[in-house]
């Protein structure tokens, strides 16, 4: 089980509000990621989830039962840290056994859910080396196999990733979603990273300044965001906004259109000059300047042989446009 | 701009550097000669001390006219007892001030420290009425409650600086795992911190060891330590330079050694966090 329902939770510090009243459901077995920019206040709603945190008003369940005062021990949640948080005088093998420890499992015991979950995580060769004899990938591997041996109701991360070299952030975010395909437990993750957060997710919930703007799965986002916040969040590059007369032709504030989205086309209504052109074998990047729209970042794939200067005529793919109203929420 | 260092420099700096050491050394060093001295010898001129024959009379006399041993252990119970004492209230103490500080957290730092500002003076009269009226006068446990007071606000201070350099995530996961307050101590926050708590514990024995104000004041036979000792051969007169070097060798070199054996402990400790 691993059920987190937030009712009307609330916090300030002092007299700075940063979670406004706010309501999500988080149901078992989910995968949920909390995206947004730094100082949204995801990492304070994990922690509030956590226990770390004290609520300033509202209500946390978790499996149903009122967990609001419960301290962080008691919630049957684990987390795995932006710093990994390792003790560091402690070997491999009693860092993954300090909450086994803790909850006065028999040494047996203990010994046996540690081999067990290091050999889940590779790490049965290291257990008796210290954190500081690690590298950074085997140091989440530990954070995790200390998360994994309390069998918790639910996985905490707090942008686990954020401290790895990028290829092996790719590596160990395969291996998290192997591991919530394994054992089927509620993880909420937290990122500022959409790649990571397209990738993984069950469910995202995007964030900005404490609120919740949108939450779906990530190709609902994709497809159908609901405000100018969420279409500029999520995809990348990023949404290309058009304002003025082009957007009016369109009967709405702004127009939006994906960089993928956007096609050459020889009768296409928008004419400009390549401003800057990334060739990556793959996909072509364009950042073209159209006068009277502005610069339109265009995707294309494949190689195509456009440079610095060329005059390029574009238009949209039909039935990928997103309109915005004054107010930045979708038409 | 880069400093360059040619052997010249490298000559002056280390001439320098000795200098300073010797002359902060040389009153331990003068105390030390005087003790294998007759009190004859030890009152002549500087060359006529240093060319006079030397003797191990005064260690005898010492030994003879006073109980070293009681002394000895007497500083030992003082300086470790205090110390331990000190730690016990002191890692609690840092812990809350360094992980849960409140507003006022960093006025009641100062508040401590302003404590030690005062003359110890200031308070002998009420401490001398208290210690009477307790019946602590003369008594170990009296002196070790007084030494940790004292000292207690340098102590906290020490390891506030050491546990605000362990980051909390740390902490909170240990918290996550189910550690309660005791187990995260106990478990994490002291096992980080040794190297802090060590170097506290050293400067705090030596502290203790060599404080000089309440021992002499509160004491006269039964808990008086080696300061008593050393200040029982001083007279105003000063006709036994020889006794009380030797006096004085004898009680300072138990901690000398100490901090001999501990130096590398100690600067570390004292240099904690200076660099990261």
């Amino acid at each position: 089980m691993g059920q987190i329902s937030l009712s009307a939770v609330t916090k300030s510090f002092g007299d700075v509000n940063v979670i406004p009243p706010l309501d999500l459901q988080i149901n078992d077995g989910e995968f949920v990621v909390f995206v947004g920019p730094s100082g949204c206040g995801k990492s304070t709603l994990l922690r509030l989830i956590a226990g770390l945190e004290d609520i300033s008003s509202g209500k946390i369940l978790i499996d149903g039962k009122d967990a609001t005062d419960a301290a962080p021990a008691e919630r049957g949640l684990a987390m795995v840290f932006q710093s990994y948080a390792l003790y560091p005088h402690m070997s491999v093998r009693k860092n993954i056994a300090f909450p086994l420890k803790m909850a006065k499992l028999s040494q047996a015991e203990q010994d046996r859910k540690v081999e067990n979950a290091a050999r889940i995580l590779n790490l049965s060769n290291y257990l008796d080396r210290r954190p500081g004899q690690l590298s950074g990938g085997q140091r989440q591997r530990v954070a995790i196999g200390r998360a994994i041996v309390r069998e918790p109701a639910a996985f905490l991360f707090d942008e686990p990733l954020s401290n790895l070299d990028a290829a092996l952030r790719v590596t160990m975010r395969q291996e998290i979603s192997e591991l919530h395909q394994t054992l089927k437990t509620t993880m909420v993750y937290v990122t500022h990273d959409q790649v990571e957060a397209m990738t993984m997710a069950d469910k995202i919930v995007v964030l900005n300044a404490g609120r919740i703007e949108q939450v779906g799965s990530p190709l609902e986002l994709y497809r159908s965001p609901r405000n100018l916040f969420v279409a500029g969040f999520i995809g990348s590059p990023k949404m290309n906004f058009i304002t003025g007369a082009e957007a009016k032709k369109h009967n709405c504030d702004t127009l939006g259109v994906r960089p993928e989205h956007v096609e050459v086309q020889a009768d296409g209504p928008w004419t400009g000059v390549v401003g800057l052109a990334e060739h990556l074998g793959s996909d072509t990047f364009l950042k073209v300047n159209v006068p009277g729209v502005g610069d339109l970042t265009v995707r294309v794939s494949g190689e195509m042989n456009l440079h610095h200067g060329d005059q390029v005529t574009l238009g949209p793919q039909s039935g990928k446009l997103y309109r915005f109203d004054a107010n930045g929420m979708a038409l | 701009m880069s400093r360059k260092s040619t052997p010249a420099r490298q000559a002056v700096v280390t001439v320098a550097a000795w200098t300073v050491g010797f002359l902060i050394f040389f009153p331990i060093l003068w105390i030390f000669i005087l003790s294998f001295k007759t009190e004859g010898d030890a009152i002549r001129t500087p060359l006529g001390v240093l060319t006079s024959g030397w003797t191990f009379e005064s260690y005898h006399e010492v030994q003879e006219r006073s109980n070293y041993l009681l002394h000895f252990w007497n500083s030992v119970v003082l300086s470790v007892g205090s110390t331990i004492l000190a730690l016990v209230i002191a890692i609690p103490a840092a812990w809350a001030m360094a992980f849960v500080p409140g507003k006022r957290t960093k006025d009641l730092l100062m508040w401590m420290l302003s404590t030690k500002m005062m003359p110890a003076v200031g308070v002998l009269v009420p401490m001398y009425l208290l210690f009477r009226d307790f019946g602590l006068l003369d008594t170990r446990i009296g002196l070790v409650v007084v030494l940790t007071l004292i000292n207690l606000p340098i102590v906290i201070w020490m390891l506030y600086t050491y546990f605000k350099e362990i980051p909390g995530e740390i902490l909170e996961a240990a918290r996550m795992d189910g550690a309660n307050l005791r187990s995260e101590i106990l478990y994490i926050l002291t096992p980080m911190a040794v190297p802090g708590i060590a170097s506290t514990l050293l400067l705090n024995i030596i502290l203790a060891w060599n404080e000089a104000f309440w021992t002499l004041q509160l004491t006269t036979s039964n808990a008086a330590p080696l300061t008593q000792f050393i200040a029982s051969y001083s007279s105003p007169e000063g006709l036994f330079y020889a006794k009380l070097s030797a006096a004085s060798t004898m009680a300072i070199a138990p901690i000398l050694i100490l901090g001999w054996f501990s130096q590398k402990q100690l600067v570390r400790g004292l240099t904690f966090g200076a660099v990261k």
